[in-house]
């Protein structure tokens, strides 16, 4: 049923919907709504969940990974230095295959404390294991959650997943979003079963030490794994498309690719005003596209490479940075082409939207306007008044 | 024959009483049991892939969230419908329950989960080697508080912990021993009889880091007791319900059995210092046992 929602309220349905029998976390700007409206479910009896309230992201992750190791389906979400502050268990998660699924509402890290969004969050996470999906709009972020568990919990998984939404743009924008139903839900997700867990009647022992003899295998095992999610997040998507009707690649967006001049390469809601501005530039006879990235874990190199191989100039929008290197994804975009013959002859790396910059209509003209022959690597929309020199 | 929920060929030092508390703390629990265990010594020793002692559930996190990852499995046994007949034990070492692990542990009893913490106090980082931690003693000499030409050793007495826990109006708070055998199983037992959070901190020579001869563990943690250094005592409700009762030792008997305690038998003014802790124990949880009445 079609529904105006706010951005977290559709994650929230989105998430009763999957039936979670454990939710822990800890408010943190911008995600406080989703998980006020999880308690609110569970406190009117419409979600059947144990809803543990803790004094820190750090504990919240670690109770989600203590009721995924006894085998019941867990949730947490969070932002920003909350995601940092939980980050040792982050790693954990992966590294003991715990399926779990986290939203976070992406949002820019301190100093300066800032509440808006970008997506340095997440982004600086990208090694721990997880997988990691952005959605562009509240529709997507609701179909991402009831992937994100199908997908995390398939025995050939066994990983968890971070749905990535941009705080604020997202979270608390307000947006029509088909919300399935329950029995849709259920059709597509069954019940999680455990291949490991903590039960009394088969004891295991769970986070064992690994020494040199044995540590590295299990590290290449979720290296593997990433491979086989690049194969099977496409069958899924597909499932789903079966189920409720929308149509993903659950990889990568190609829009208004395939006789492009000039590409942007993007993640999150930006991708949607990056359309907009491709579909006017192509109403003025522009050749120009958009490449969106939804699957920056496991990362989509072939289908990157399909799809820039034969794009003349192509342009990076990070909302993040790597300080004192590249911006993260325009780096693994170039690594993408390194050494092929066929590839774009420019690739241009563009740093925007850090710590809620709007990122205008304008901002992104002014990104294709620089695909030119010439490599770039700007700071977009940058106030030369607020970069003098010295200061008094 | 008897089957050890904590087995047998682990790889811990000879005369270890983390080791022999673990296995008593699990036997007294029984098979019920899921264990959620930080980081430190215990872990390590007992869990080296591919072996485990473990005869029971047992999950290793990380070092400070042993408390929030037995919450988690307790709401997901509470969601299973399953939490009745099991138990569920937090534990570790003194250095992840009273540093790192404090706020966790905090958040644990406050939030009222029916889990047992179990601290093994062995009084310092013995894991990484023997540095200080919150319950390390007065004057110890660890790794990094080395006695010197400008240093007696730890310049802080024991964070207390048990009183700490007893703060969070918790229904079962008890201190015990590694050398008192059948009282640390009673109170483990105790403890998983009652509904909600419940803390217990046993002391546990670490001979290596507290150099004595792997021979006398059980020796030197009845002194700790016997002289007042290491009240045992159990809080219900709030209200201090049982202590063991002593006849107290002069400090200098437990602290001459250590060679972190080496440099202070020179010191009179020093052992002094610690007398006064013992005698602020004895006060304090009523230790003593009074002269019987001659008439």
């Amino acid at each position: 049923m079609k529904e105006f929602l706010e951005g977290s309220r559709a994650v929230a349905e989105a998430v009763k919907l999957c039936k979670p029998g454990v939710i822990s976390a800890y408010p943190i700007t911008p995600q406080t709504h989703i998980v006020e409206e999880l308690a609110q479910f569970v406190a009117d009896g419409a979600l059947n969940s144990q809803f543990v309230n803790v004094e820190s992201e750090h504990s919240a992750a670690s109770v989600v990974l203590g009721s995924t190791a006894t085998g019941v389906r867990s949730y947490t979400a969070t932002s920003s230095q909350g995601l940092f502050y939980m980050a040792e268990v982050v790693f954990n998660i992966a590294g003991m295959r715990l399926p779990v699924v986290m939203t976070c509402a992406n949002r820019a890290i301190s100093a300066p404390i800032n509440i808006w969004n970008d997506q340095q969050d997440s982004v600086s996470l990208r090694d721990a294991g997880w997988i990691q999906l952005y959605a562009e709009d509240n529709q997507e972020v609701v179909d991402l959650h009831l992937m994100a568990y199908r997908l995390g919990e398939d025995k050939s998984v066994m990983l968890p997943v971070m749905v990535c939404m941009d705080g604020f743009i997202l979270t608390h924008g307000i947006e029509t979003v088909d919300m399935p139903t329950q029995e849709q839900a259920d059709k597509f997700l069954p019940p999680y079963h455990a291949l490991y867990k903590l039960d009394v009647d088969n004891p295991m022992t769970l986070g064992p030490l690994a020494d040199p003899d044995y540590y590295i295998e299990t590290r290449y095992a979720i290296q593997e794994t990433h491979k086989h999610v690049l194969t099977l997040l496409p069958k899924i998507t597909a499932e789903f498309s079966k189920v409720f009707g929308r149509t993903y690649n659950g990889l990568i967006e190609e829009y208004r690719v395939k006789d492009a001049e000039r590409v942007i390469v993007a993640m999150g809601s930006v991708c949607g005003t990056v359309k907009d501005v491709v579909d006017e530039l192509r109403d003025k006879g522009k050749k120009v596209g958009l490449l969106k990235i939804v699957s920056y874990r496991p990362f989509p190199a072939q289908q990157i490479y399909e799809a820039l191989k034969a794009i003349p100039k192509v342009g990076v929008l990070d909302k993040a940075v790597s300080l004192g290197s590249f911006a993260p994804l325009s780096a693994e975009i170039k690594a993408v082409f390194f050494g092929k013959k066929k590839k774009p002859e420019v690739i241009s790396s563009f740093v925007a939207g850090l710590g809620g910059r709007d990122i205008t209509k304008n901002s992104v003209r002014e990104m294709f306007s620089m695909l030119t022959a010439k490599e770039r690597s700007e700071f977009i929309d940058l106030k030369p008044e607020l970069l003098k020199d010295t200061y008094e | 024959m008897n089957k050890f929920l904590f087995a047998p060929g682990h790889t811990a030092c000879a005369g270890c009483g983390q080791s022999l508390a673990a296995r008593l703390v699990i036997d007294a629990s029984g098979p019920n049991t899921i264990v959620a265990n930080n980081t430190g010594c215990l872990e390590v020793f007992s869990t080296k892939y591919p072996e485990s002692a473990w005869e029971v559930p047992w999950i290793h996190s990380l070092f400070e969230n042993a408390s929030a990852v037995a919450s988690g499995v307790e709401a997901a046994l509470i969601y299973l419908g399953k939490k009745d007949g099991v138990n569920v034990i937090a534990q570790g070492g003194d250095g992840g329950t009273a540093d790192i692990g404090l706020q966790a542990l905090s958040g644990m009893l406050e939030r009222g989960h029916d889990i047992l913490y179990v601290c093994y106090d062995n009084e310092a980082y013995m894991n990484t080697g023997v540095q200080r931690s919150g319950l390390t003693p007065f004057s110890s000499n660890t790794s990094t508080s080395p006695i010197g030409s400008a240093s007696l050793g730890n310049i802080r007495p024991k964070k207390p912990m048990p009183e700490i826990a007893r703060a969070h109006g918790i229904p079962y708070v008890a201190t015990a021993s590694t050398a008192f055998i059948p009282d640390l199983q009673r109170k483990v037992k105790k403890a998983v009889s009652i509904k909600g959070p419940k803390y217990i901190q046993i002391h546990v020579p670490c001979p290596l880091g507290w150099r004595h001869d792997s021979s006398l563990t059980t020796q030197v943690a009845k002194l700790a007791v016997e002289t007042g250094l290491y009240p045992l005592f159990e809080y219900e409700n709030g209200a201090l319900s049982a202590q063991r009762k002593i006849k107290p030792l002069p400090v200098e008997e437990y602290l001459k059995t250590q060679g972190r305690f080496k440099h202070l038998l020179n010191n009179p003014e020093q052992v002094k210092l610690i007398q006064a802790i013992a005698d602020n124990n004895i006060a304090r949880y009523n230790l003593k046992i009074e002269a019987e009445n001659s008439a």
